[in-house]
Order: structure tokens, then C-alpha cells, then sequence
């Protein structure tokens, strides 16, 4: 079995939110039994492949160890950065080992979901630096670390966020609206992963072959940018719905991951509206701490300059986070070179002052940055450097 | 200490207008944008010694000069 694929999903899925809705409509605590779904979803998925399963529960392990004892050492010897670093370290190590052990042929830490589950137990370590988490307590840290609506791909949820939920009982009537309105996202993404997302994914099989014919013409390439980007987008924003849509069931109200991302009128919209969790995590545990790091040092001579390099690390961290390849690795470094490009033109530019809030700008600035989008999501694919070294 | 945390606001935004009106939208308005917050943040840390985490408030929560005054003060 796998999430949100295939009918035994499903009809799990239905039967475990039962429960969940009846004890919402009673006004009870749902924490412990969301808990205890995670688990039997966590067998049902894994059991198939033993491998992925220890790993998983040797990361979780590793994960409370690190994260527990990071808050008794932090609490008795107050913000020290050298201890901090080491485990912030320990902590980033299995996410390490499973990016880079596939560059020497081997698979370390290899599961679905250790990702997004190195996201939330790493946050934790440094939300316990910035002294803002100060206890761990096991359940909670279980029910946060396994949630499983959201264990393999997101979105990204905040531990001090999930905590409000799990703490609270939510009155009846606004449990009911959640429920509402969980059903209504769980739909819609079932739309956009199965309706959309399938037919653009034919669509786009059919392109991949023609454009591997040796006379293809240019436009199969250009058809195929954009076909993958609107798969990417339907696919993703597809699953997304429906974990968040499922969480609400579950009276935990996981953050949106897409808001009409091409929409975008400039690059740094498009990061407030695609895959949102993601870029607002790197931006909070990454960006302001490297912008706050260099002010404080007085790394760059001006603030343009600072903010340009902190938009490329930034950028390609998260494009080498998607995995150690040419193609990933490029696409990072293309958003941070687009972000600061940006950065510099609205900062410097008298014409983009000027004319910011024309209509015919807006139009231009709209249709220049939907190509551009289109263009990074083409890297992403692989098929850019395919055809470069072809 | 108010008048420094203004200054700082002012200086980052280069608008004196977080100043003069202290329910000013500083994100709405684009007067201060992820670049600027995390400018402020390390001011503030330097200059007041108040360390206010980057993912400990929300965007809402400090979207006026007033809110960001009273979240100082709270931390003094």
C-alpha cells in the first residue's frame, strides 16, 4: 500500500476517519488515536519492504534521542552554540547519509518520508536553541514525528503549531466546520491527483516520446516544459489537499502548501505561493539566520549583497535537498540566481518604481515570470541536461 | 529603547513613516519584506540584546510597529 494511491488506501483511510469524526462530534481529545492510526498506517505502508521499516524506526528513535536530550542538555547549560552545533549535526546526519550514499552506490536511511520527517525533528533542534521549545514529551513528539497524513511528502507543520492542536479540545461546531471543510479539500485533491494530474501525465508520456525522436522539432520540448510544470502542480498540490484535507479530519489544522502559484507576478511571489511549507521552513531555519548571521558580522559590504547570497545558498541548499544530482543542483542555483536578480531590480530600478502598479507592467511581469517558472521546472525534470549533453 | 527600535525599523524600511504612524502594515505595504525582518532581528539582538527567534512569531504578529514595540516590551 501506498499514501493517497490505489483503492486499499482509501477504503483504510475512510474507515480509520470514523472514529475520528465521532469522536470529534463528542468533543474528545483525538490526539491519542490519531496517534495510534499513524502507527497501524506506518505497518500497513512499510510492512511490504522491512528494510524501509527499520530505517524509519531507527530514524525515530535517533529522532527523540537527539531532540529529548538536546532540551535536558540546552535547559542545564543554557544557549551554548558549540553543543548546539553538534547536535544540530547529529540530528541532519541520517538526512546526510541518505542524499549522499546513492553517489557511492549505496542506500542509507533509504525510506519514503525521511525528508519531510528530518524537516520537523530538525526545526525541533533549533527551536530548542532559540529557547522557544522546552519539553518533549514522548506522545506529543510521536504524534508530531509520525503524523502520517503528511509523513511522506508534507506539507511541512510546525511542532509548536501542532502542539495548540493537540492540546485542545476544538468545540463542536467548529469541529464541524473543519470536518467540512477537510471533506471539501480532500475531494478537490482527489480531483486535481486523479483527474488532472493522470491525464496530463498520459499527455506528457505521449510529448517525452516524440521529443526523443532525433528531427524533434523545438516546440515538443517547450510543450513538454509546460505540460510537466502543470503535472508537477496538479500532482503535488493534488497530494497536498488531500493531507491536509485528511488532517483536518483529524482536528489538526496542517498548513496549505499551494495558493494559485501561476498567479505569481515576480519569482519571490511564486515562493509564497509554491510549495509554501517548504519555502517558508528554508526562509525561517535557513535565510533570516544567514541574513541575521552576516549582519551581525558584517560579511557583505552592502545589504543587496547579502541578500543575494543569501538567496543563492539558500536556493541551492534546497535544490541539493532535493537530491545530490547535476539537474537538482542547477534548478537551486537558477531560483537563487532569478531571486537576487530580482532583489537587485526592484531595489535599484526607477522604471520599476515607476511603472510597478501599471496594468500593462503587471501583465508583462506576469507572462515574463510563468516562462521563467516553466523554464526552472524543465531543469527539474532532468530533460534540460538531457538535451544539452544529448 | 522605543525611540532605538524605531529608528532601526525606520532605517531598515528607509521610510520614516513607522515612526509617525505606528499602525503602519509593514508587510502588506511591502515596507518591510523577509530581508528586512531578519535585518531587524539581528539589530535588535545587537543593539537592545533581545533575541526574538525568526520562526518564534508569526508575520501577523508583527505586522505594525506597535505589535513589534509590544512584543519587545514583553521580552524585556
Amino acid at each position: 500500500m501506498s499514501f493517497y494511491e490505489g483503492l486499499s488506501f482509501f477504503i483504510c483511510l475512510f474507515l480509520f476517519l470514523i472514529p475520528a469524526v465521532i469522536l470529534g462530534i463528542m468533543e474528545k481529545k483525538m490526539g491519542h488515536y490519531t496517534l495510534a492510526v499513524s502507527l497501524v498506517f506506518i505497518v500497513l505502508v512499510f510492512g511490504h519492504s522491512p528494510g524501509q521499516f527499520l530505517y524509519l524506526l531507527l530514524f525515530y528513535g535517533w529522532s527523540y534521542l537527539v531532540v529529548r536530550g538536546y532540551a535536558a542538555v540546552r535547559a542545564k547549560n543554557g544557549r551554548n552554540q558549540k553543543q548546539y552545533y553538534l547536535f544540530l549535526a547529529a540530528m541532519l546526519l541520517p538526512l546526510i547519509l541518505c542524499k549522499l550514499s546513492p553517489l557511492f552506490h549505496m542506500n542509507i536511511f533509504g525510506f519514503t518520508g525521511i525528508s519531510y520527517m528530518s524537516f520537523r525533528s530538525i526545526q525541533m533542534v533549533i527551536e530548542i536553541y532559540d529557547g522557544i521549545i522546552l519539553e518533549v514529551p514522548l506522545l506529543e513528539f510521536s504524534g508530531f514525528l509520525l503524523f502520517f497524513p503528511s509523513i511522506s511528502s508534507g506539507p511541512i507543520d510546525r511542532s509548536r503549531r501542532f502542539h495548540d492542536d493537540w492540546m485542545r479540545i476544538l468545540p463542536r461546531a467548529e469541529y464541524l466546520d473543519m470536518l467540512a471543510e477537510g471533506i471539501f479539500k480532500l475531494l478537490l485533491g482527489l480531483v486535481y491527483k486523479l483527474a488532472l494530474g493522470t491525464q496530463l501525465y498520459t499527455l506528457l508520456t505521449i510529448c517525452e516520446q516524440s521529443m526523443g525522436r532525433r528531427d524533434a522539432p523545438w516546440y515538443f520540448a517547450a510543450g513538454y516544459a509546460w505540460l510537466y510544470g502543470f503535472y508537477l502542480f496538479f500532482d503535488f498540490a493534488g497530494y497536498s489537499l488531500m493531507a491536509v484535507g485528511t488532517a483536518y479530519i483529524l482536528g489538526v489544522r496542517l498548513p496549505d502548501n499551494f495558493r494559485a502559484p501561476f498567479r505569481s507576478l515576480d519569482i519571490k511571489e511564486f515562493w509564497d505561493r509554491w510549495h509554501i511549507t517548504l519555502s517558508h521552513w528554508f526562509r525561517d531555519f535557513l535565510f533570516t539566520r544567514f541574513i541575521m548571521k552576516c549582519s551581525k558580522k558584517k560579511w557583505f559590504s552592502t545589504r543587496l549583497n547579502r541578500a543575494c547570497a543569501g538567496f543563492i545558498v539558500n536556493m541551492g541548499v534546497m535544490g541539493l535537498w532535493h537530491g545530490v544530482t547535476p539537474s537538482y543542483i542547477l534548478y537551486g542555483l537558477y531560483h537563487g540566481i532569478l531571486l537576487s536578480a530580482t532583489e537587485v531590480y526592484q531595489k535599484k530600478s526607477g522604471f520599476y518604481k515607476k511603472y510597478k502598479n501599471r496594468k500593462l507592467y503587471k501583465a508583462v511581469s506576469w507572462l515574463l515570470t510563468i516562462n521563467l517558472v516553466i523554464f526552472g521546472f524543465f531543469i527539474f525534470s532532468g530533460k534540460f541536461l538531457e538535451l544539452l549533453t544529448a | 529603547m522605543e525611540e532605538k527600535i524605531l529608528d532601526l525599523l525606520a532605517e531598515i524600511c528607509e521610510d520614516d513613516i513607522v515612526k509617525e504612524d505606528l499602525k503602519t502594515e509593514l508587510f502588506q505595504s511591502g515596507l518591510l519584506d523577509s530581508l528586512g525582518f531578519a535585518e531587524f532581528l539581528a539589530g535588535i539582538e545587537e543593539e537592545c540584546s533581545i533575541v526574538i527567534a525568526p520562526s518564534e512569531v508569526t508575520r501577523e504578529e508583527m505586522d505594525t510597529p506597535e505589535k513589534i514595540l509590544n512584543l519587545v516590551k514583553s521580552k524585556c
